[in-house]
């Protein structure tokens, strides 16, 4: 189909054809309308003429495959797709914001940045969960709408249970130039954290204005990445705060090992700032010394990296957000302690998970609560330093644990929004001793039971006195 | 409409009843038979039976090498098969015998092939296991796609039009595609002696209509067709390879 062949009213397979989008290199893009359809859509057309790079085939078969098992609210909904005598792929209209057109306003300030930064991250998570990799995440592709990044265009993408058509077709490492990963360059399309190196270069690009390697578009010049480290932000932009170089160098990490373990992870630090631990990547100020570079060189040229191919579901539940919730309350010691060993026994099985330990105060629901104590302290503070305390008999590095103290008249309803705003994977709360008013008014970890978004495990202190009783009753 | 696809039984009774069941609950009414329902299995006239019945009710049932060596003899295998089918050919009657001695090698519908080993001379039961023999299968024939087992490791080969041709390990239960711009060797796994580390049955499902291949796993018990196995003589690698699916 020739693009110079359609005309605006033109009706192909029941849509009818409104006026052309920007078009581009590959496809043409309508907006269509439907009879007894309310969905706005548009209309993508690839341009397959002989002699077109196989590639563009290709990339219309794998986005056909992979958008129509795709949903949610990160990904235009799939509506229908042709043939190949008429090949097309129907889908929703995305009504929004591209992240290309902040680039002409960067630097953006940090909060900016991560705000954008983390709704993107979430909806890499969310294609994840369903299977999906991305592996051409840049600008272009991702579309802010409300409180949501959309991604599309998935003609590169890999679904992990699927056959792999890009790998198949491709010679050499397929991708864009300022964005693909170290180790698609290296012709790895199976690590669903190169996603996340894309997503480190977009984050460089809004806080700093520019690529951190550049726009190479010869194939052969993205290798560089692979020894040569990128200019640190700070020293492009002074304004970026060291918290937020920190998540980027490590989103750009050369090793997948070294960058986030999901999507996930990397959002929870994108919110909340002052909880990302700043190592050496903070610190830097300039990229390394020639020598350095030449020696990573020689490595690399000696010995590539061969890696072993994960499913991404695998990958993804190895690296869990676990938020354990911890009674601070005097006179539960017993429940506390067996919460700690309910979550060391989690986290035993997942290295890469990822503790956030929550202590909820609560306030009386008119009144205006003060923030310090008779005795003018922080009640703030006094429980974060028994958050800490708990923790210690947990065995978990400090760069995968959190401590954050909430505020709310309702806590069980706190625990959920906080499991959901943060994509938590797993909820290990404790349950008091069960009494009678207890039973008349609901407990909270009832009540985190009933409305999380996740699994839920529900600590008790083994209560051996009314288990002997109750036999003894039986008994009578 | 869904098409489930049987190869490899092997006279394991347990395996063949759980994955009839699975399919007809799943709502499959017909069935392509692609070979091997005799040889190191303890039930190998159950099998022959069931297949027969299925073939009056209107299924398709395919020539392997094992129901080849009942009739033909036991040359070009190891000395297990071998041996297998030494202690299967007084096991079965006449009607049975002769019932295999008739299937055909392959069987054709519109642009797809089906056959027990490849499409590549069917009659020399060359094993799908590398680029090189999926595309030896692919020049022998037109087919789009083409259904074989006799690996008893499930796997699919997919031709792309500028002549690339890789493999992919099919995860179980997922709708995949057999798109119609490429060329398409699914191999099926076994019914009745898998050998990929999973000691469930598989079988595939293909809806015909929207060209749609999923591979099935059917846990089954395979501790009772192990035993049968043992208690019959055979010999004993036969009885252990249920159990480990290996």
């Amino acid at each position: 189909m020739d693009r110079h062949e359609l005309k605006g009213g033109q009706v192909i397979d029941g849509f009818r054809l409104i006026e052309p989008l920007e078009s581009g290199g590959m496809a043409t893009f309508w907006r269509v309308t439907r009879d007894g359809d309310d969905l706005p859509m548009l209309m993508k057309i690839p341009l397959l003429r002989p002699g077109e790079d196989p590639l563009t085939i290709v990339g219309y078969e794998v986005e056909q495959m992979i958008l129509s098992r795709l949903s949610g609210p990160h990904v235009p909904r799939f509506v229908a797709a042709g043939d190949f005598e008429r090949p097309y792929i129907a889908m929703e209209f995305i009504d929004g914001l591209s992240v290309k057109s902040f680039l002409d306003n960067t630097p953006l300030p940090a909060e900016a940045v991560a705000t954008i930064g983390a709704k993107i991250a979430f909806a890499v998570h969310d294609i994840q969960c369903q299977h999906v990799t991305h592996l051409d995440l840049k600008p272009s592709n991702v579309i802010l709408r409300g409180d949501n990044a959309v991604l599309i265009d998935f003609g590169l993408s890999r679904h992990d249970q699927l056959p792999d058509l890009v790998q198949e077709e491709a010679d050499g490492p397929v991708g864009t130039g300022a964005y693909i990963s170290p180790e698609q360059v290296l012709g790895d399309r199976g690590d669903p954290r190169s996603d996340l190196f894309a997503l480190g270069v977009i984050l460089y690009f809004l806080a700093t204005g520019e690529r951190p390697f550049g726009e190479p578009q010869r194939a052969d010049n993205w290798r560089w990445r692979l020894w040569r480290d990128p200019v640190p932000p700070r020293e492009r932009n002074p304004a970026v705060p060291p918290w937020l170089q920190e998540v980027i160098l490590r989103c750009l990490e050369v090793d997948p090992e070294a960058r986030y373990a999901t999507a996930a992870q990397l959002a929870f630090d994108l919110q909340h700032p002052e909880q990302v631990p700043l190592t050496q990547r903070a610190a830097r100020m300039r990229r390394d010394g020639v020598f350095t570079v030449a020696w990573r060189w020689l490595r690399i040229a000696r010995n590539p990296p061969v890696r072993f191919r994960r499913a991404v579901a695998t990958h993804l539940a190895d690296a869990p957000i676990v938020l354990a919730a911890i009674d601070l309350e005097p006179g539960h010691e017993a429940l506390s302690q067996a919460l700690a060993l309910a979550v060391r026994r989690v986290l035993a099985t997942e290295p890469n998970a990822r503790l956030a330990c929550i202590n909820v105060l609560k306030i009386a629901r008119l009144a205006l609560d003060k923030l310090e104590d008779a005795e003018g302290r922080n009640p703030h503070l006094g429980r974060l330093v028994g958050l800490k305390h708990w923790a210690r008999a947990i065995p978990v590095a400090p760069e995968r644990i959190t401590y954050h103290v909430l505020e709310s008249t309702d806590t069980a309803s706190q625990l959920v929004d906080y499991a959901r705003h943060n994509r938590v994977d797993h909820i290990v709360i404790g349950a008091r001793a069960s009494s009678r008013l207890r039973q008349y008014l609901g407990s909270v970890s009832a009540h985190v039971v009933a409305e999380a978004p996740c699994t839920v495990t529900v600590v008790r202190v083994a209560d051996f006195e009314t288990v002997t009783r109750n036999a003894g009753a039986q008994r009578a | 409409m869904w098409i489930g696809l049987f190869s490899d039984i092997h006279a394991n009774r347990e395996a063949l009843e759980a994955s009839l069941e699975h399919a007809h609950s799943a709502g499959i009414t017909r069935f392509i038979f692609l070979g091997d329902y005799v040889g190191y299995g303890a039930d190998p006239a159950f099998a022959v039976d069931t297949v027969m019945r299925e073939v009056e009710a209107g299924a398709v049932a395919l020539l392997g090498n094992h129901d080849a060596a009942i009739s033909t003899g036991t040359g070009g295998m190891n000395h297990i098969a071998a041996e297998a089918i030494d202690w299967t050919r007084p096991r079965l009657d006449r009607t049975q015998s002769e019932f295999l001695a008739r299937l055909p090698l392959t069987f054709e519908d519109g642009n797809r092939l089906f056959v027990h080993a490849s499409a590549h001379a069917p009659e020399r039961w060359e094993y799908i296991i590398s680029i090189e023999s999926a595309s030896r299968s692919f020049l022998a024939t037109r087919a789009q796609a083409t259904f074989c087992g006799h690996v008893h490791v499930p796997e699919l080969f997919h031709l792309s039009p500028t002549g690339k041709l890789a493999g992919f390990q099919p995860v179980q239960a997922v709708e995949i595609p057999l798109l119609a711009q490429r060329r398409w060797i699914a191999v099926i796994g076994s019914v009745g002696q898998p050998r990929d580390y999973d000691p469930a049955a598989c079988y595939g499902a293909l809806d015909t209509e929207r060209n749609i291949l999923v591979y099935v796993r059917v846990p089954y018990d395979n501790e009772t067709a192990a035993r049968k196995v043992r208690d019959a003589g055979l010999p004993l690698l036969l009885s252990s390879r249920l159990i480990e699916g290996a």
